[in-house]
């Protein structure tokens, strides 16, 4: 009996009625039906957390108000997140920070993205000793820990936030270059390309017209999927001391002052911006879980072949 | 007359998929070419189509031999052999519209009167006008080889291959894209060299210029 019913509620072939679904239904309109409401979700959550970054600081007073009466307040209605250790409205400040954080993820990430997939792209389409170099150059980045290579970086130019724009950006783009390369491999021999090149396509055509376009969706996802990572870098660099200067309020900034007032019994200086620090991770990889199965061309064509 | 002489040619280091082939193709006539599956017939179309180097051996186009292959060949030479693949499907960009597929030679040689050709070429292959704004992913096989024929004699080369071109469709479009070349011989003098397994469907086409490899 049981058998009976699901034998009739699967199709023929097994899981071939889902995917045949997912292709009209799901994938065209942007993933199934779960997948869209996290994707929205995590969206409308990272709206807000944005705009409250960029509104709360610019409404606020300076978030750099040292008030030496008011040390270590736990959160109040005045005072939502509570006071640090110098008396600063912890609010404004974690919401300063983030800004500052989320800048500094977003530029490095560009920096990233741009660099990998060109150097992945031209490793890929020209093949030969090129290719052989930059990904020597790519082995030799990853081969050192991604951190440790910061710091020098950031050792060189202290203390200035394009220190840390750079120590991110310039170290990241290798992962980025392997991805872009294995996928312009990839393309590389597909009939189509050959179609072009006898239509009379040059190198720079088919680099513009086909390779690009279909390295676009990869080169995006990785570069959301780096957001977060550089978040947690440019943290981990203030945390340390050699991040951005002081007087800017980073996450980093913010928990590495209030590490030592946690065993003061001040919880708060280190929950709540590393509450919007988890918040804005999760969103960002939200969005990209979301966007993975969305209209990425090729895989909705492969899908209904 | 697009020649090739002792041609030798594969993808793995030894193992010969091509050895010493020649094949002559002259224009303004079809020529068959038939042969099991597996026996090089698509190493051939890809070497004369100057799309892959040969090993050894020769590849003339119209008396003058050829040095490079693929982007090392220049677009005058590349342009001047047409080449049809078996499945039409991997042989178009999915991103891209069959309007810019049939788009594409034209715009990338610099062509003027663009859409008119692409009228022409679509009433030339009895391409349906309206999946023009469609995807790849959404028109049937046999629209899509239509369209790959057009684009294929979109710049009027000179020669023609047809790789196992009617492989995947059924007898009506297959008789309709046979047409089709038979038309661009006959009009621009094309030399079709058409490659099947199927020596039946050779013999239909070619008559007795049918020659084995």
């Amino acid at each position: 009996m049981v058998e009976l019913d699901s034998g009739r509620a699967r199709p023929p072939g097994g899981g071939e009625w889902r995917s045949a679904a997912r292709t009209r239904a799901g994938t065209a309109r942007g993933g199934t039906g779960r997948a869209r409401l996290r994707a929205r979700a995590s969206v409308v959550v990272l709206v807000s957390l944005v705009l409250a970054a960029v509104l709360v600081p610019m409404l606020s007073p300076a978030p750099g108000l040292v008030d030496y009466t008011s040390v270590r307040m736990p959160p109040e209605p005045g005072h939502p997140f509570g006071t640090d250790t110098s008396g600063r409205d912890l609010f404004v400040r974690s919401w300063a920070g983030l800004r500052i954080s989320l800048l500094v993820a977003a530029v490095s990430t560009l920096v990233s993205t741009v660099l990998g997939s060109a150097v992945g792209a031209v490793a890929g389409s020209f093949g030969g000793w090129v290719d052989r170099l930059l990904m020597r150059v790519v082995d030799a980045i990853n081969s050192v820990p991604h951190l440790l290579l910061g710091i020098v970086i950031v050792a060189l130019y202290r203390g200035t936030v394009l220190a840390v724009v750079l120590s991110i950006g310039l170290t990241h783009w290798a992962t980025v270059a392997r991805v872009v390369r294995s996928e312009v491999l990839g393309l590389r021999n597909r009939p189509y390309i050959d179609a072009a090149i006898s239509a009379g396509a040059g190198r720079w055509w088919v680099l513009r017209k086909h390779v690009l376009p279909a390295i676009v969706p990869q080169a995006v996802l990785s570069a959301v999927l780096l957001v977060p990572h550089a978040v947690f870098h440019e943290t981990a660099l203030s945390f340390l001391g050699l991040g951005l200067p002081p007087h800017l309020a980073s996450i980093g900034n913010i928990l590495g002052d209030g590490r030592a007032a946690v065993l003061l019994g001040a919880w708060w200086i280190v929950v709540f911006p590393a509450l919007l620090l988890v918040a804005t991770t999760l969103a960002v990889s939200g969005l990209a879980a979301g966007w993975r199965d969305r209209a990425v061309p090729t895989r909705r064509s492969e899908l209904s072949l | 007359m697009l020649r090739a002489s002792g041609l030798v040619a594969g993808y793995e280091r030894g193992k010969r998929v091509l050895d010493g082939v020649n094949v002559d193709l002259p224009r303004g006539g079809v020529r068959g070419l038939a042969g099991p599956s597996g026996c090089g017939k698509s190493t051939l179309a890809r070497v004369l189509a100057l799309l892959q180097r040969p090993w050894a051996g020769t590849v003339e186009l119209d008396g003058s031999p050829i040095r490079g292959f693929r982007h090392a060949a220049s677009r005058r030479q590349r342009t001047a052999v047409g080449v049809v693949f078996q499945q039409p499907r991997p042989a178009v960009d999915p991103r891209m519209p069959l309007r810019r597929v049939l788009e594409e030679p034209l715009r990338a040689s610099g062509e003027r009167g663009v859409p008119e050709r692409v009228a022409e070429l679509t009433e030339l292959t009895g391409l349906d006008g309206e999946l023009l704004g469609r995807f790849p992913h959404e028109v049937s096989d046999g629209q899509l080889q239509r369209a790959c024929l057009a684009r294929a004699i979109a710049l009027r080369p000179r020669y023609l291959i047809c790789d196992e071109m009617t492989g995947m469709l059924d007898a009506s479009t297959t008789a309709a894209l046979v047409r089709v070349v038979d038309e661009q011989v006959r009009v621009e003098g094309t030399g079709v060299l058409a490659i099947s397994h199927d020596e039946s469907l050779l013999h239909a086409w070619a008559g007795d210029d049918v020659i084995r490899l």
